[in-house]
């Protein structure tokens, strides 16, 4: 009843073409963008914006750049968090090094940083996929965090290489309280998704999806296999570089090389699995869904265990988290492989026919 | 020249524990098509059930393997049941994820059960070096590094035989060579993939004792298991002879990079070489030594 697009009639290209094209999903955007960025810095505490709002974006735009590696062209990678590495310590050396850099132009130069360096680790991809791919970017997982402790240039002669980002300041404001952050943090999340999903519609979007499905098929209609999949290993690793200089500038303040280890790129893989492979929505899904549910699973497990008397173990949250997160993986794979994003679009097209199904 | 030998035997003796855990992978891979990532969790798993009930129970030692086998044959028709029954026919990609899902699961309920802790596994078996050879040739090699070589050797003999001799094995490699054409003539998949998740569980039980005996049980384990990956790069995925090779390789190949390569790049090394040494083997021949080349149609 309220959810149908009857009586929306499109008579020039440009509306038939446009990002929304039915007139209540832009309504929600635009509430949903409203209430982000003027509703939530004026009435969630510091706490709700620090330990929530702002990862939950950083994780967002990693999830997203992995997301346009993984779900839209196909080539599976364990190294997102050494990417994110790769742009925090680039960021913070353009900063450290070049007087007078504008921050945000420091976070696009650590963006851009991340995209060589996985040129250089996308390469083998021209001949080699699926796990054979995992392995060689399980090479940049290790190798780089390596690197940037042992080297200790990039962390301006620190102890065991942690970096300490600079303040944020643009054009004289600085962006030094938690709503202030969190805004910055939302401004660039929102720009990069817009460009990611305006990107994963354009040619090159399509020829990562040709590429997914059947590479041998998409060399033969002509795509040209080696610039569609560096592409995607560039805007990839662009998009893990800007979201590793926000965890560091903007979430954490002080990084160590070591933070962006192994587990932190498997959280974003099952960040896009459960959010819905090739799906800008569900990048955003599956991050929220990641973040709150060891935040939950804690206040469940220290409630139930105070409720019946239980004296849990240490350590025993981090467990059950393992436990969560592995059974949740094989359960959304199984019964729904699209994740998070497929049940939202079922909900909608279940919303279309409501109250009338039949 | 004395300490390179030492150097390079050590990291050969090394290289057959890197061994063990891929053949583990080869297995799974072999039969199913299957990557499992989760070999490792299975690894970690076995020792640490292994530890807890020699810990909770103090049954004698062979009672105690046979309790662990069993408890890894009942894991393995589990997930067979659970976990690949309903992805059959999924890209590799979907089932490779799947397994990553599976590790952290096993891993995680390992230690709900028998707790965080670093254990100590006794086999009773002295990390001492061979006095003979000391004494000769001056270079030291431990006991009980031999002694895991040889349980790996002999482990590698009875798979060879069990693939290649018995009616099971026979089924084991029709099914590899070809899912479709084994069912036509009669060969029950079902049952054939529960056997091969026992094998590999069986493997991963001798793996983790030989582990857990040398580094102690614990959560870090699961990273070493890791390393099977840039064996099975080296060796091809799909060769039993290749896992064997390319652990040996490996295992000769970073225990010599960190001596002599490690103090001019700063030392620690050995966290990252295996795997830009797969890196760079991928580029030059990506089907690994011993492994088959696969042509793409359309």
């Amino acid at each position: 009843m309220l959810y149908r697009e009857s009586g929306q009639f499109k008579t020039t290209y440009a509306a038939d073409q446009q990002l929304f094209p039915i007139r209540q999903d832009r309504y929600a955007i635009g509430l949903l963008l409203a209430v982000a960025f003027v509703v939530i810095p004026l009435f969630a505490s510091s706490y709700w914006l620090t330990a929530l709002l702002i990862p939950f974006l950083v994780f967002a735009l990693a999830t997203l750049g992995l997301n346009i590696l993984t779900g839209y062209a196909g080539q599976l990678s364990l190294g997102t968090a050494a990417f994110m590495a790769v742009g925090a310590v680039a960021a913070y050396n353009f900063q450290l090094r070049i007087p007078g850099m504008p921050i945000l132009v420091s976070f696009i130069l650590g963006g851009l940083t991340a995209a060589l360096i996985g040129i250089a680790f996308g390469l083998p991809s021209l001949r080699i996929k699926g796990f054979y791919l995992a392995v060689a970017t399980l090479a940049a997982q290790f190798f780089i965090p390596w690197l940037l402790v042992k080297v200790s240039w990039f962390s301006n002669n620190s102890a065991s290489g942690v970096i300490t980002a600079q303040p944020i300041e643009i054009l004289g404001f600085a962006f030094d309280s938690p709503p202030r952050k969190y805004l910055l943090v939302l401004t660039i999340v929102a720009l990069m998704a817009l460009a990611a999903k305006n990107m994963v519609r354009s040619s090159i979007g399509r020829a990562w999806m040709a590429v997914r499905d059947m590479d041998v098929a998409a060399e033969v209609i002509g795509i040209r296999i080696m610039r569609t999949k560096l592409i995607a290993f560039a805007v990839s690793s662009f998009y893990c570089g800007v979201a590793g200089a926000l965890y560091a500038f903007a979430y954490l303040g002080s990084v160590e090389p070591d933070g962006f280890n192994l587990d932190l790129s498997f959280r974003i893989l099952f960040m896009v699995i459960i959010g819905g492979a090739g799906s800008i929505l569900g990048s955003f899904l599956g991050a929220a869904f990641i973040t709150l549910l060891p935040i939950f699973l804690d206040v469940l497990l220290t409630e139930g265990a105070a409720a019946l008397n239980l004296n849990l173990p240490s350590g025993m949250t981090s467990m059950a988290q393992l436990v969560v997160f592995g059974a949740l993986i094989i359960f959304f794979l199984i019964v729904e492989p699209h994740g998070l994003a497929r049940l939202w679009q079922i909900l909608k097209e279940k919303l279309r026919l409501w109250p009338f199904p039949h | 020249m004395q300490f390179f030998f030492e150097v390079l035997i050590g990291g050969l003796l090394a290289g057959v524990m890197y061994s063990l855990v891929a053949l583990g992978f080869v297995l799974i891979y072999k039969a199913s098509g299957v990557f499992n990532f989760a070999q490792g969790g299975m690894v970690f798993f076995a020792a640490l059930t292994f530890v807890g009930l020699q810990e909770k129970t103090g049954m004698p030692f062979w009672v105690l393997i046979a309790a662990t086998l069993a408890v890894m044959v009942v894991l393995g028709i589990v997930i067979e049941r659970v976990v690949l029954r309903p992805l059959v026919n999924q890209p590799q990609i979907t089932l490779f994820m799947a397994t990553i899902g599976l590790a952290f699961f096993i891993e995680g309920l390992a230690q709900i059960i028998w707790g965080t802790e670093v254990r100590r596994l006794d086999l009773g078996l002295q990390d001492e070096p061979i006095g003979a050879l000391m004494d000769q040739f001056g270079i030291l090699v431990s006991k009980f590094d031999l002694i895991a070589a040889l349980v790996a050797g002999i482990l590698v003999a009875v798979l060879a035989v069990f693939f290649n001799k018995t009616r099971i094995g026979r089924a084991l490699r029709a099914v590899a060579d070809d899912h479709q054409a084994a069912l036509a003539v009669g060969i029950p998949l079902k049952q054939i993939w529960a056997i091969v998740w026992s094998v590999a569980g069986f493997v991963a039980l001798v793996a983790g004792l030989l582990w857990g005996a040398r580094n102690g049980v614990q959560f870090a384990l699961t990273f070493v298991a890791l390393k099977a990956l840039p064996v099975l790069i080296l060796g091809g995925f799909e060769s039993i002879l290749g896992a064997i090779v390319g652990g040996l390789i490996i295992g000769a190949a970073e225990k010599l990079a960190e001596v002599y390569l490690g103090p001019h790049l700063g030392g620690g090394i050995e966290g990252w070489f295996a795997y830009m040494l797969a890196l760079l083997f991928l580029l030059v021949r990506p089907e690994g030594l011993f492994g088959e080349k696969h042509i793409d149609r359309v």
